[in-house]
């Protein structure tokens, strides 16, 4: 018999190569926005999400305020108390507050969808396996490509650059393909963002992804609404192919 | 503006976000236009932030749209995640050596 942490840490070994490759790119990222490795690395032991931390970091390069920060953060990452709340419904009865406090840290796309993947009631050991190898791993490819990325020559720490944006492509493009409102909540998303970017230039880059954001979903959620049933399927859908 | 401060903005609004559902609510969310809003937020956020600033990412738009397209196609054939984002990095590569 395993333990659950053993359990956890093996189903989290597959994420925790995906998060080697990807963090890898965004310590690039982090590099070339003017960060140290050190603040990089915190960054990611601390937030461990990726389109959180990209959108993150850009504000700190482009010197936004606070407000901004903390806005961005809410829009980008309100996903994770959508699953949070979802998952809370799964927990084992020794599931309790201290517990929950210490669990809900590592609530990311791919936990999530492992997590209730699962057959009954998950414990925390469990969680505590998932999480620690996939937060470790997170963590060590912060590291090693913001540290290699100054080694790197230039034409192979640009192509790195490119990573994080192309994981974003490969979480959205299956669901637009199967889906027409996804689709059409994408396009909107990005005409939105065409528009700041090159029209609306007073508007700042956090500011430009939360309106565009915001505008895109609303448009999803008025004029196709998912009713009850639908949205659990498109939720359970969307979990199948997502990922960070 | 104190890196410090951004990090602890940072990481504090998102493990909010993660723990207050996670410990405290028990119920699901009734209305049905802010359940319809939250399933379409993850596409809206990842599309704004993808466009236009993938074509910024590699420092060479050259680069950046082969590297973009080799994503797109990879990704509208259902591969995984990484074999996407390390395709297109490598494509964004070898089109830089070529370019220059």
């Amino acid at each position: 018999m395993k333990s659950p942490f053993v359990r956890g840490a093996a189903d989290g070994i597959p994420i925790a190569l995906g998060y080697l490759s990807v963090s890898f790119g965004f310590g690039i990222i982090c590099v070339r926005s003017g960060l140290s490795s050190l603040v990089s690395v915190i960054i990611s032991a601390t937030n461990l999400t990726s389109a959180g931390q990209a959108a993150g970091v850009a504000i700190i390069a482009a010197g936004g305020s606070y407000v901004e920060m903390a806005l961005t953060q809410l829009i980008i990452n309100l996903r994770y108390g959508l699953m949070s709340l979802s998952l809370s419904q799964k927990l084992d009865s020794t599931f309790n507050t201290w517990r929950r406090l210490l669990v809900s840290f590592g609530v990311t796309d791919e936990i999530f969808a492992v997590a209730s993947a699962q057959n009954g009631r998950i414990t925390a050991r469990y969680m505590y396996g998932i999480i620690s190898v996939s937060a470790f791993c997170w963590t060590l490819g912060t590291f090693l490509g913001a540290s290699a990325g100054q080694l790197l020559p230039d034409s192979l720490g640009n192509a790195m650059g490119i990573v994080l944006h192309a994981m974003f492509l490969a979480i959205i493009i299956p669901p637009a393909k199967k889906s027409r409102s996804i689709l059409i909540v994408v396009i909107t998303a990005a005409l939105c963002s065409l528009v700041f970017k090159y029209l609306l230039t007073f508007i700042s880059g956090g500011f430009a992804i939360i309106i565009s954001a915001v505008l895109a979903a609303c448009v999803g959620a008025l004029v196709f609404p998912i009713d009850d049933e639908k949205g659990r399927e498109n939720k359970n859908e969307e979990i199948g192919v997502s990922g960070e | 503006m104190s890196i410090a401060i951004y990090i602890a903005v940072m990481a504090a609004v998102t493990y909010l976000i993660r723990m207050i559902p996670f410990t405290a609510f028990r119920r699901q969310i009734k209305s049905r236009f802010f359940r319809s809003f939250l399933y379409y937020v993850p596409y809206a956020v990842l599309s704004a932030m993808t466009v236009p600033a993938i074509f910024y990412s590699t420092g060479s738009v050259g680069t950046a749209i082969a590297g973009t397209a080799v994503a797109v196609i990879l990704a509208y054939l259902d591969m995984p995640l990484i074999v996407v984002a390390l395709s297109a990095s490598a494509a964004a590569f070898a089109v830089g050596l070529i370019i220059k």
